[in-house]
């Protein structure tokens, strides 16, 4: 087959690993290597980026690689760790499902989304259908994170490799417009977000972000 | 293009924006609250403007049949809000709630999120009008939690991370129907337009355009506050400011509600697509059901009302997914009386939050005896919004149901029940809080403006009594595009 030249077998392997390293997300127990393993998730993410870049003429797309290679890979998780020694809490164990039926939710989840868009896709073009295969798998094993942990902190972890699916998906759509705005959207509402978790909001008044005492304050409790 | 007439769109949305700046950075809350409602009032202004001028759609903005209706509605309930807003927020401040650098935030804010919702409603590209979602939600977000109880801080994180996972499914879709358009279009930005992708979709990959529809109808339905994923919905009401639930209400669910429509249409426009229908009409009738049936065991005034929303909600994307162009009008209308209503009522419950000092049902009774004025207000907001005539929400629910039996006869059945069930939840919690003896109450005098409230409840009669004929032609046109 002629179409498996060199830039579709590196933009295969990177969407790949992206794929892989979503899953050993699923059975980090600890906080440290969750966040450890996100910031893998984010300099592959960046390498696959600026190979998109590379390979489409786009350099418009290598800001959005050193967004995420400097935002999302150094600053947010370091600054995840620093909130994680500030509180205490990075000896916890808490994922809320255990390990086994997680992993096999998520092969489930890897193998609907590849019959899924392998079949919907038929006439794509090769490299865009498996890279929106796989981003789709990436989206959904990050809504996996998000599901079975309890802690704000790794639920946001979720939430960021499940956007590192998405921006996966835009950069692989070829010629797409708005990638680097949408981005820098998504940096801006993670920027928030953490800060609101580091600064005042769930530290001050919670001492803890473990999601269950939040639930203690539901509003409809008599 | 004309420059005058692309001033007012422009207008729409630098107005809020230069505000938002603006108010910033100004102290005081005399001088800032006027700035806001004078903001609001301009832009509203200027929105009328394009009812008379209409611009030629640009690269990024587009003004047309279908979005006018919503930038008009929106720009005058974010006008009346503001007003209310400003009586509203000196009670909080007088009573310590808000200290002097949330109200600046919070006037900030206000702006922002009045640019945001104006921008996904003008904007002519799929990929901006996300970004403009996005930024809503963010806002809404900080401004849920601005109180920083527990409460509020619980509210505001399930927000962000329901919100987040809605627009980012919702973003997924997005891309889908880009790529869905470029062998079709090709590259670059046309393929992201609106008025390109309209034109072109016959064309398109119909099973992308499905998987797309699928993913968008969940990402934005979760704001739109639709059933399995609306959890955020009346936590979100219940903690924040009130003016923030009226614009939640009133206006935020209507603009996801918008990015759906748009959507549908396009579907309807691909032969070989799945139809919209079947998925609106389940998830619909699902939020009816379920929000008509919460209603009986609220406690708290503000999450009542939320779950109203979601009914609410429930029946305008079921009469949307119905199609049709009776049901398509009814959807319109309705949805143009709900956000009425329902801001109004928020106004209400607002100023009674603030004379009760409590937002327990139990704790609030008597109200037409002790504030008049308020209750009776109340109560004809509450009975225009449970579905009595002679207000414009029974006949828009009164359409709804007719085109069911018309169309889908064994849909009306769990319509009709969703409807009565809710009506009686209203009806019974109303008279608890309106009649009775006075409770008890802390001798606090409170200025409440009732103008808002009642600007509002007389349209919503009007528009019981009397369609103008030009309206109902407008919504007619704009039900044939919808499909």
């Amino acid at each position: 087959m002629q179409m498996h030249s060199l830039s579709f077998d590196v933009s295969h392997t990177l969407a790949g690993s992206l794929v892989l390293i979503s899953f050993m997300m699923l059975y980090q127990d600890r906080l440290y290597s969750l966040l450890n393993v996100f910031a893998l998730h984010a300099l592959v993410l960046a390498l696959s980026v600026a190979w998109q870049a590379f390979v489409q003429n786009a350099p418009h797309l290598y800001v959005t690689a050193a967004i995420a290679l400097i935002f999302k890979a150094i600053i947010i998780p370091v600054a995840l760790h620093r909130i994680v020694k500030q509180l205490g809490i990075h000896r916890d164990i808490e994922s809320a499902v255990g390990i086994g039926p997680t992993m096999l939710a998520g092969m489930g989840l890897v193998a609907l989304s590849m019959v899924l868009m392998l079949r919907v896709t038929a006439e794509a073009d090769p490299l865009a259908r498996e890279d929106l295969a796989f981003a789709l798998s990436v989206v959904l094993l990050g809504l996996l994170v998000m599901v079975t942990r309890r802690n704000a902190v790794s639920q946001v972890v979720g939430f960021m490799s499940l956007e590192n699916g998405l921006i996966l998906a835009a950069t692989g759509a070829k010629g797409m417009p708005l990638v680097v705005e949408i981005s820098v959207a998504f940096s801006i509402l993670i920027a928030f977000i953490v800060i609101g978790i580091f600064l005042f909001r769930i530290r001050e008044r919670f001492d803890t972000v473990d999601l269950q005492a939040l639930e203690r304050f539901r509003g409809e409790q008599p | 293009m004309n420059p005058g007439s692309f001033d007012a769109v422009t207008a729409v949305l630098v107005i809020p924006a230069a505000t938002a700046a603006l108010l910033a950075v100004l102290p005081g809350y005399r001088l800032t609250s006027r700035l806001n409602v004078l903001a609001a009032f301009l832009t509203f202004l200027a929105a009328l403007s394009l009812l008379v001028v209409r611009p030629l759609p640009g690269l990024y903005l587009l003004v047309d049949d279908t979005n006018i209706v919503f930038i008009v509605l929106s720009t005058f309930v974010g006008f009346t809000t503001s007003a209310f807003s400003a009586s509203y927020i000196a009670h909080e401040l007088e009573t310590g709630r808000l200290t002097p650098i949330n109200l600046r935030f919070y006037h900030a804010m206000y702006q922002v999120l009045m640019f945001a919702m104006n921008l996904a409603l003008v904007s002519n590209s799929v990929g901006l009008m996300w970004v403009a979602i996005e930024l809503a939600t963010l806002t809404t977000v900080l401004m849920v939690g601005i109180y920083r109880t527990h409460q509020a801080l619980e509210a505001a994180w399930k927000y962000f991370i329901l919100g987040s996972v809605g627009i980012a499914l919702a973003l997924f879709g997005t891309i889908l129907v880009y790529m869905a358009a470029r062998p079709v279009v090709g590259e670059g930005v046309d393929a992201m337009l609106w008025t390109v992708l309209i034109d072109h979709v016959a064309a398109f990959d119909p099973g992308m355009l499905n998987v797309a529809f699928v993913f968008l109808m969940l990402g934005y339905g979760t704001k739109v506050g639709l059933a399995p994923l609306h959890a955020w919905l009346p936590d979100a009401h219940a903690e924040g400011p009130t003016p923030i639930s009226a614009v939640l209400s009133g206006l935020l669910l209507n603009v996801a509600l918008y990015a759906v429509l748009r959507f549908k249409m396009l579907l309807a426009g691909n032969s070989g697509a799945l139809a919209p229908g079947p998925l609106m009409i389940t998830m619909g009738l699902s939020s009816l059901l379920l929000a008509s049936f919460m209603l009986y065991r609220r406690r708290d005034i503000k999450r009542l009302f939320a779950y109203s929303s979601i009914e609410h909600m429930g029946i305008i994307t079921f009469a949307f997914g119905l199609g049709g162009p009776l049901a398509n009008f009814a959807g319109l209308l309705h949805m143009t009386m709900h956000s009425l209503a329902k801001s109004g009522i928020f106004f209400a419950v607002g100023h009674i939050a603030q004379v009760k000092d409590t937002q327990k049902i139990a704790d609030i009774r008597g109200l037409t005896t002790g504030h008049p004025a308020l209750g009776w207000g109340f109560l004809i907001a509450v009975v225009a919004i449970a579905g009595l005539p002679p207000f414009g929400i029974f006949m828009s629910e009164f359409l709804v149901a007719t085109s069911t039996i018309a169309h889908q006869p064994w849909l009306a059945l769990p319509l009709v029940i969703g409807l009565l069930v809710s009506f009686g939840a209203l009806i019974l919690r109303l008279q608890g809080m309106a009649f009775g003896a006075p409770s008890p109450q802390p001798h606090k005098p409170v200025s409440a403006s009732l103008v808002p409230l009642w600007a509002h409840l007389s349209l919503v009669l009007l528009a019981g009594l009397h369609l103008p004929a030009a309206l109902v032609q407008w919504f007619q046109s704009v039900a044939r595009i919808l499909g």
